[in-house]
């Protein structure tokens, strides 16, 4: 298996004037896991969509290592799986052809008994042919995990992972964050005390509202 | 290509459960040949009104529903998804793939309702129409997929996609009239040669430079 | 340094102003001072001295708006995104001027303001390009989103200008020097036989010209240097009213 680093170096996010956060640093090397602290709008969601890489940065740079070579930004995708309460999957489809069509148009070969028993993971395999659009937002929540991880990813990117989930499902989170603790790369965003411990260091992004430009 | 092809199907699928876009298109195009009608009446008019008629209404009906497929994703918020599966380059293949497949249906119905409601539309050299239709259909279906991309990210989407498109599509609108009116008269194609090579080109430079500059457009 | 730009872009103007209009236009110009009379354009030839440069700058102003929108994509430097956009907002006021200043022509001399020829067509869809470009920026809140998408949209835009410049003026019927005319006797498509293209410019005429053509580049570049600073001003005013 080949070495994975994510390094962050300087980053920079504003919206419009607003300063977000500027001078952001940490490097991540397999396994390892960091939490991403801060009050309500200091940029938790914002640097994690930013590493996820569909946001774009406003300075300094990022990137995540594969072996020697340098990720292409286009294609982190295949590396990493995102939950975050700012992803909504298509409603119009069912649970089942969610991640059907996730794995087709990720190229990935999943039979459907992957699928089942990925959704069974999650909970989800009883209710696996109705629309999402009548799930609860807790079985939601446990739809973005079953997608985020149908493709096996290296990093894992959680934005408020526990939110809206029951015991049972705060128990599956659990031993998933293990997991990629231990073995992978893991970026938790949260602001609850308890999930702290779920990072071998800490970042508050308070402390990052300093515009260095001028 | 293949994960082109997926993304076309999801978009294809959707639209197929929610049925109701398809029907307000074909509806759009039914009430717009309907006003040429009632304009023209039983006059008989000449090529050029009737090659440009026929390419304003492909036009509008474009406009009217070709954005749909970035739209609505941007609008649901499932944009984000969709990044997190797919490359762009994939991304705007099979939305342009599905653009694609709905405006040659679209055209086709105009074009056979043109046909057989307008007594004084006729074509003489079917070869050339077919070609340019084809080729003409390519070249909306690229510009009007790339537009689409980009108006997706502004406020004020549906006004701004004409605005947008048509400085851009101009080119193939005329190329196509110009073709057209040399069909029904019965021109044979080597006489409309610069308009094809216009149309070919037209489609290749589009093609390629929306390949190269959507990723920036997509990115949030 | 930044006066010396201003008292030149002044002093040529006015020059250009004076030669342009006092000479008289006589058959055979006998002093360096008069212009020579082309048939069927007499005094309206002197529109040359300020349609040509309004046009030219029109088609410069775009292209820098769209190496700054490209420079912008590179840098993500906001400075480049209002370098472009008050290139385009000087642009777009040439275009009205070539606009106005044609059609004043055309009527005229061809009878009627607006004709459709091949240029008249792409000046207007430039300014459709132009207006499409301002739509868009204005229906996008986020800068660094508006100076992207409309760098793009300038450079997809700008793909289409071969068309309207080398295309059209071959396939359609025009006016304009250069573009193919209906022979009024036999009723066919020919070859230009326009005045202009035939008679080569008078040498005093073409100083003039090219003069001109100087003095309003100069202004635009005068123009855009202020315009882009009082943004630039703006810009920084804003911020520290935000941070304070
Ligand atoms: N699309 C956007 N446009 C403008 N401002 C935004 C946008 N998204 C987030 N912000 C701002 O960025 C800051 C950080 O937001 P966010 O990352 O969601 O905070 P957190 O997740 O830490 O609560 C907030 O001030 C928010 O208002
Ligand atoms: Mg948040």
């Amino acid at each position: 298996m080949n070495n994975v680093r994510l390094i962050v170096s300087n980053l920079r996010k504003a919206f419009n004037r607003r300063l977000v956060f500027d001078g952001v640093s940490f490097t991540l090397e397999k396994p390892a896991s960091i939490v991403i602290t801060g009050r309500n709008g200091s940029g938790k969601s914002t640097l994690i969509k930013i590493l996820a890489g569909v946001l774009s940065t406003s300075g300094g740079n990022f990137f995540y290592e594969v072996g020697e070579s340098k990720l292409d930004s286009e294609n982190i995708y295949k590396i990493i799986g995102l939950v975050s309460p700012y992803l909504i999957l298509y409603d119009e489809f069912t649970a089942f052809e969610n991640l059907h069509l996730f794995s087709k148009i990720r190229g990935i070969k999943k039979s459907n008994e992957e699928i089942f028993d990925l959704l069974d993971q999650v909970g989800l395999y009883e209710r696996r042919n109705d629309l999402l659009r009548t799930f609860s937002s807790g079985m939601k929540q446990r739809m973005k995990y079953a997608s985020a991880l149908i493709h096996n990813p290296t990093v894992l990117l959680l934005d408020e992972p526990t939110s809206n989930l029951d015991d049972e499902g705060k128990k599956f989170v659990n031993k998933l964050i293990q997991d990629f603790k231990s073995n992978k790369i893991l970026v938790v965003a949260t602001n609850e005390q308890s999930d702290f411990q779920f990072g071998d260091s800490i970042i508050n992004l308070d402390a990052y509202k300093i515009n260095s430009k001028r | 290509m293949k994960k082109a092809y997926y993304i076309f199907h999801k978009d294809f699928s959707s639209e197929l459960r929610m049925r109701f876009a398809l029907n307000a298109l074909i509806m759009f195009v039914v009430v717009s040949l309907s006003t040429i009608l009632f304009a023209i009446g039983s006059e008989k008019a000449t090529e050029n009104v009737y090659a440009g008629m026929m390419w304003v209404v492909v036009f509008f009906s474009a406009m009217s529903g070709l954005s749909r497929t970035f739209v609505s994703e941007e609008e649901r918020g499932t944009n984000l998804i969709l990044s997190l599966i797919a490359h762009p380059v994939n991304i705007f293949l099979g939305k342009f793939l599905f653009n694609l497949v709905l405006i040659f249906f679209i055209n086709t119905i105009i074009a056979i309702l043109y046909l057989t409601l307008f007594s004084g539309f006729v074509i003489q050299n079917w070869y050339s129409f077919i070609l340019a239709f084809v080729l003409g259909n390519i070249g909306i279906a690229t510009s009007s997929t790339i537009i689409a991309a980009i108006i997706a990210k502004a406020n004020v989407k549906g006004t701004l996609y004409p605005v947008l498109a048509f400085p851009i599509l101009l080119p193939v609108i005329l190329m196509l009239i110009e073709i057209t009116k040399s069909a029904m008269v019965g021109e044979s194609i080597s006489e409309v040669q610069s308009e094809f090579f216009v149309l070919l080109s037209y489609d290749v430079v589009m093609l390629t430079a929306s390949l190269m500059v959507f990723d920036i457009i997509w990115k949030d | 340094m930044k006066s010396i730009l201003r008292i030149t872009v002044f002093v040529l103007i006015t020059l250009v102003l004076i030669l342009s209009i006092v000479p008289p236009i006589v058959e055979t110009p006998k002093n360096f001072f008069e212009f020579p009379l082309i048939p069927g354009l007499e005094d309206k030839a002197k529109i040359i001295f300020f349609h040509v440069p309004t046009a030219w700058l029109t088609v410069i102003a775009y292209l820098i708006a769209m190496l700054y929108g490209i420079r912008f994509l590179k840098t993500k430097d906001i400075y480049n995104d209002m370098k472009s956009v008050s290139s385009a907002a000087l642009g777009i006021v040439f275009c009205f001027l070539a606009t106005l200043t044609g059609s004043v022509w055309a009527k005229f001399t061809w009878g009627s303001f607006w004709h459709w020829d091949p240029r008249e067509t792409s000046i207007f869809i430039l300014l459709l390009i132009y207006g499409a470009y301002f739509a868009l920026r204005s229906a996008l809140d986020n800068e660094e989103k508006r100076a992207r998408l409309s760098a793009i949209y300038s450079i997809l835009a700008f793909l289409t200008t071969p068309f309207f410049i080398f295309i059209m003026p071959r396939l359609m019927i025009g006016l304009h020097p250069g573009a193919l005319e209906i022979d009024p006797t036999t009723g066919q498509v020919k070859a230009s036989s326009n005045p202009v293209i035939k008679f080569e410019m008078a040498e005093n005429m073409r100083v003039v010209f090219f003069l001109s053509l100087t003095a309003f580049t100069l202004l635009f570049f005068w123009l855009w240097n202020l315009s882009y600073r009082v943004l630039r001003l703006k810009y920084k005013l804003q911020t520290e009213m935000q941070e304070s």
